[in-house]
């Protein structure tokens, strides 16, 4: 199905409730007597607070409390972390400095502005201890993040070095922060021991239970609410240090409190993409069957917590080599913790790993989708399973037609269109399609209206819509009927938003429950299926006010016999200035296997949204640190840059919208992350078909190509 | 944010008397100004808000065209006087900022904005701009954005307008008006460089204000362009930018503009490279020897050496785009 002008499938649940700006976002919820809190931050990276001089602050206007270490009383599930395992991050609890920026203190006022004022006018003197921010300078000194597991080996080890057309390169790509829209906010609401919380959470009961355990609390005295969410890009799992001092702040005062964080605290107390620096290694025979890849990749991670991603794992599947070797380290950096970001490991290890086939592809002297098509994987090698599916050729087919891939030139810098060079780009992207256990609760009313319950969230892709899709598929009543609730711990349990699973773990739960439902209402009327029952009839026949089914739905044990990925195929043409280095993004195809599509229209989206962002970390995104200080230089929207609309052309969409068999019973694979996994190599290599340079470090400025 | 009194001002008197006292900033559009004052680079007492005095005006003079000092940048930019006699002052303004920005945006706002550099405006980093004494971040620091041009030992920094550019090459003269009355400034001459008070942008002094900027006319509507070389599209800061213009008579060049932005503490006129074109025929040598000229006594520091190769290249490219030779 191709699909540049989809008129198949609903239109967004919350469309109008959004851009008329009825709906609340996370710092939305007034409250009676509500206190707002500002953050301090921490001026060195590494070190000891010896004094906090507040009084300025504590007498001007409208301050309420000033909180930090020196008051705070201890939290009970920071006891007994830490010491043996390394320190651990004790917000209010201990003096530590571990990275600049750190929540230090903090300010609580009766206007925003005040409080942000009086936070501005405390004082804080340190114990410096010296700090290393930089990843070049701690290559040397790495851990292995899983053990064992951080290396991988099939056949030999450097069998590259043995093929007749062999490659080596080195690729760095920077910092990548998450940079939502929306700022992080949490409200706290505590009545006793118990506590209510408005925030963003890409993952509600994960972040119940983290605050059950930071306060020793039971499930049922904890309540997450994150009814929409303006952005996250992974950033929205854990329970931050800033949502931390949140909880203990409006516990200790006992008013509701309210929480913003601002732009630059954006930077360093919501997570990040980890920068990484990656060996290529690749030979092949002359014809260009692939001999070896050896891929050897370091990243990122804090002293205080260990974050680590699978930036090599996509090395060991996506093509057929009988030779692969990988290797993930990690180097303890004073930063905060890096988190998962936009197709977190994979696009950092695709980025080297199809920048690398088309440095092969150009030293074999062969086209590179061939090259790409030459190798292509008929099972998971890693694994030695089969795949449940895998329509990558159809996505390389359609891509191509519809790019025009034919007329690409081999010779790199051989075509000019008014004054500029062009290129064009091939890359591929994969991404696991897991699926985690989901229970949802289904209600069908007297009145017609089904609603359907879980507490997973929507951090854009909009997930109640394709949740009331799905539902409308099974249950035979108008789809305005059909009512989808999400963003409450107290619904039924559902995994986080993140991975790619939401529709398949969510929707496979919504589509079981529908299911159960017909069935139900089916044995009610003597019957037994699932055939369309007439709800309203039987519920009136029964005088039942509604019939309520709840259901938790998992993957089948034969999942496990199949590897399960999702593939998307870019194909980017690149207008670059021949003496200023200017790339301009000028055409993008976006091919993909995302098995059966359910709502085209939304996922549309999402495969615009990942290439918007691809462009971004091609050629504009990178938090930038000064070591000296390890202190960010780019912390704002004016100088983290992020895609304009005038660097985003016409993006074309195409689906081979085939079902996969196994992994849910929709037959869909999640297409969230696949969607920037391999983009930034397609400019990448565009770039090079149209210059001949090769920028192996990304992004691709006008610096880098002058 | 501290707190501030706003004041209405209703005539160009009440204005320089509010100035007089120190502790007051004149606010037009705001749109850097309060960006100041939410970083906390300054805590002003009182504003003073000009944009209901009749200074918006964008007329035509016996010798040229006036602009209002609170002609909007978005209304500038599409006047028809402007796009007919000064083409490339429309370019350089529509190269700048957003369309949102440019809708509050003045003209005497734009040439009073200040450096982007982020140790300028990051409290907690040394910066002689913004506390004298400190020293400069940037000079062994981040220093991609930084000049090329004209630093001193105290400051690295570069003016981020793209309108003064292209108002630095238009021989445009700026008004402004203090207690001793009136007087006018070449452009080139209004901003400073650093030397040994960065803190220092320009010489308008504390209590005058600017209150417009005359523009001679010139034959050089034909062949003008302004080239901005970014990190992206729209919504950037100039890597480096120039501002071409060029009054020519066959294939000769009888006069020749040229200033570049993104290179110094100042909008950066060219004087030596266009006292070389004059008299040249319009060639691509021409045009490089000329980039050639206007390169000589550049310094890069680490992380903005590209510039010296990107500033020639663009100099080359604008001159083209200007004389019909792209």
């Amino acid at each position: 199905m191709t699909n540049d002008h989809p008129t198949s499938g609903i239109t967004r649940v919350d469309g109008r409730l959004k851009v008329t700006g009825a709906i609340r976002y996370a710092a939305e919820y007034p409250f009676p007597g509500l206190v707002y809190g500002a953050l301090v931050s921490s001026t060195i990276a590494k070190g000891t607070i010896t004094g906090i001089n507040s009084k300025a602050a504590e007498n001007l206007p409208g301050v309420v409390a000033v909180i930090s270490h020196l008051n705070a009383p201890k939290v009970p599930g920071y006891q007994g972390k830490g010491d043996e395992d390394g320190p651990v991050l004790k917000t209010f609890n201990d003096n530590k400095i571990y990275f600049n920026g750190q929540p230090v203190v903090l300010v609580i006022a009766n206007t925003f502005e005040r409080a942000k004022y009086a936070a501005s006018q405390i004082k804080i003197t340190y114990q410096q201890e010296k700090h290393q921010t930089n990843i070049e300078a701690g290559l040397r000194d790495t851990i292995k993040p899983w053990g064992d597991g951080s290396d991988y080996v099939r056949g030999q080890a450097n069998a590259y070095q043995t093929a007749p057309v062999k490659i080596e390169a080195e690729y760095r790509t920077p910092i990548h922060v998450h940079n939502a829209m929306e700022p992080f906010a949490m409200t706290a609401l505590w009545n006793g021991d118990k506590v209510t919380v408005y925030t963003k959470s890409q993952y509600i009961k994960g972040m119940q239970r983290e605050i059950m355990s930071m306060f020793n609390l039971p499930e049922e005295n904890v309540t997450v609410n994150s009814k929409v969410i303006g952005g996250a890009f992974g950033s929205g799992s854990p329970l931050w240090p800033y949502a931390k001092a949140a909880l203990i702040g409006a516990k200790m005062i006992g008013k509701p409190l309210k929480v913003v964080i601002d732009r630059g605290q954006m930077f360093t107390m919501v997570g990040y993409r980890s920068p990484a620096i990656q060996k290529l290694g690749m030979g092949a025979t002359a014809d260009g069957k692939l001999v070896g890849i050896t891929h050897l990749a370091t990243g990122e991670t804090a002293t205080y917590e260990q974050f680590a991603e699978g930036i090599t794992s996509t090395t060991n599947i996506l093509y057929d080599c009988p030779n692969v070797n990988t290797q993930y380290r990690i180097t303890k950096l004073d930063l905060s913790v890096p988190t998962y970001t936009r197709g977190p490991g994979e696009t950092t290890g695709v980025f080297a790993l199809e920048s690398a086939m088309d440095e092969l592809a150009h030293a074999l002297n062969m086209d590179p989708l061939e090259l790409r098509k030459k190798n292509y994987s008929e099972r998971d090698q890693e694994e030695n399973l089969p795949w449940s599916s895998k329509y990558l050729n159809e996505c390389y087919e359609m891509g191509a037609a519809h790019f025009g891939w034919e007329k690409r030139n081999q010779k790199p810098g051989s075509v000019t269109k008014d004054g500029w060079l062009v290129g064009y780009g091939v890359s591929n992207g994969v991404y696991g399609a897991g699926r985690a256990p989901c229970v949802a609760k289904a209600r069908l009313s007297a009145d017609g209206i089904l609603l359907i319950q879980s507490s997973t969230s929507d951090m854009g892709p909009g997930t109640a819509t394709v949740m009331v899709k799905i539902a409308s598929g099974i249950i035979n009543i108008p789809v305005e009927n059909i009512k989808f609730e999400l963003g409450n711990s107290s619904l039924p349990a559902a995994p986080g938003e993140y991975g790619s699973m939401t529709t398949s773990s969510v929707g496979s739960a919504v589509y079981d429950v529908c299911t159960a439902l017909n069935e139900q209402f089916n044995q009610l009327d003597g019957k037994s299926g699932t055939a369309h029952p007439d709800y309203t009839r039987i519920l009136k026949e029964h005088n039942l006010p509604y019939v309520e089914v709840t259901h938790k739905s998992q993957g089948s044990p034969d999942a496990q016999k199949f590897s399960t990925h999702a593939y998307c195929v870019h194909f980017v043409e690149v207008n670059v200035h021949p003496t200023l280095g200017t790339v301009k993004v000028t055409r993008v195809v976006a091919a993909l296997d995302g098995g059966k599509i359910l709502n085209p229209i939304t996922a549309r989206s999402q495969v615009i949204g990942g290439a918007v962002w691809g462009i971004g970390m091609a050629l504009m995104e990178g938090g930038v640190l000064d070591h000296r200080y390890g202190k960010y230089v780019n912390n704002s929207l004016g100088d983290y840059h992020v895609a304009s609309n005038a660097d985003v052309p016409q993006i074309e969409v195409l689906f081979v919208d085939k079902a996969d068999p196994v992994t849910n019973p929709m037959g869909s694979k999640g297409i969230g992350e696949v969607t920037i996994v391999g983009f930034a190599a397609a400019v990448a290599n565009a770039v090079f078909n149209a210059t001949g340079k090769r920028v192996r470090d990304l992004p691709i400025t006008p610096d880098k190509l002058v | 944010m501290k707190q501030f009194q706003y004041q209405r001002a209703s005539t160009q008197q009440g204005v320089l008397e509010a100035i007089s006292k120190p502790g007051t900033k004149i606010i037009a559009g705001g749109t850097n100004l309060v960006d100041h004052m939410k970083h906390g680079l300054i805590a002003p007492d009182k504003l003073v808000d000009i944009t209901h005095l009749p200074l918006k005006g964008i007329t035509p003079t016996k010798t040229g065209l006036h602009l209002g000092t609170l002609a909007l940048n978005s209304v500038v930019s599409e006047d028809a006087l402007v796009l007919q006699k000064q083409p490339l002052l429309s370019m350089a303004l529509k190269a700048g900022a957003s369309p949102q920005l440019r809708n509050m945006a003045t003209v005497g706002g734009n040439m009073m904005q200040r450096t982007r550099c982020t140790y300028f405006y990051d409290t907690t980093m040394p910066c002689n701009k913004r506390e004298p004494g400190t020293g400069c971040g940037a000079m062994e620091g981040y220093n991609r954005m930084h000049a090329i041009f004209g630093a001193s030992a105290q400051c690295i920094a570069v003016h981020p307008s793209d309108m003064c550019v292209a108002l630095a090459a238009l021989d445009a003269t700026v008004i402004v008006v203090g207690k001793k009355g009136q007087r006018h400034i070449p452009f080139t001459e209004f901003h400073r460089l650093p030397d040994d008070h960065p803190e220092l942008d320009n010489h308008l002094a504390k209590d005058e204000m600017i209150i417009g900027v005359d523009i001679p006319d010139n034959n050089f509507a034909k062949n003008s362009y302004y080239l901005k070389v970014r990190d992206r599209q729209s919504y950037a800061f100039a890597l480096v930018s120039v501002a071409a213009a060029l009054d020519l008579s066959g294939g000769t060049i009888k006069k020749a503009r040229l200033a570049m932005g993104g290179v110094a503490h100042k909008p950066w006129r060219l004087f030596e490279a266009e006292k070389f074109m004059e008299g040249k025929s319009v060639t691509e040598e021409t045009f490089k020897q000329a980039a050639q000229i206007a390169l000589q006594g550049a310094k890069a520091y680490e992380y903005n050496a590209f510039k010296l190769k990107l500033a020639p290249a663009s100099i080359v490219e604008a001159l083209k785009q200007a004389s019909g030779l792209a």
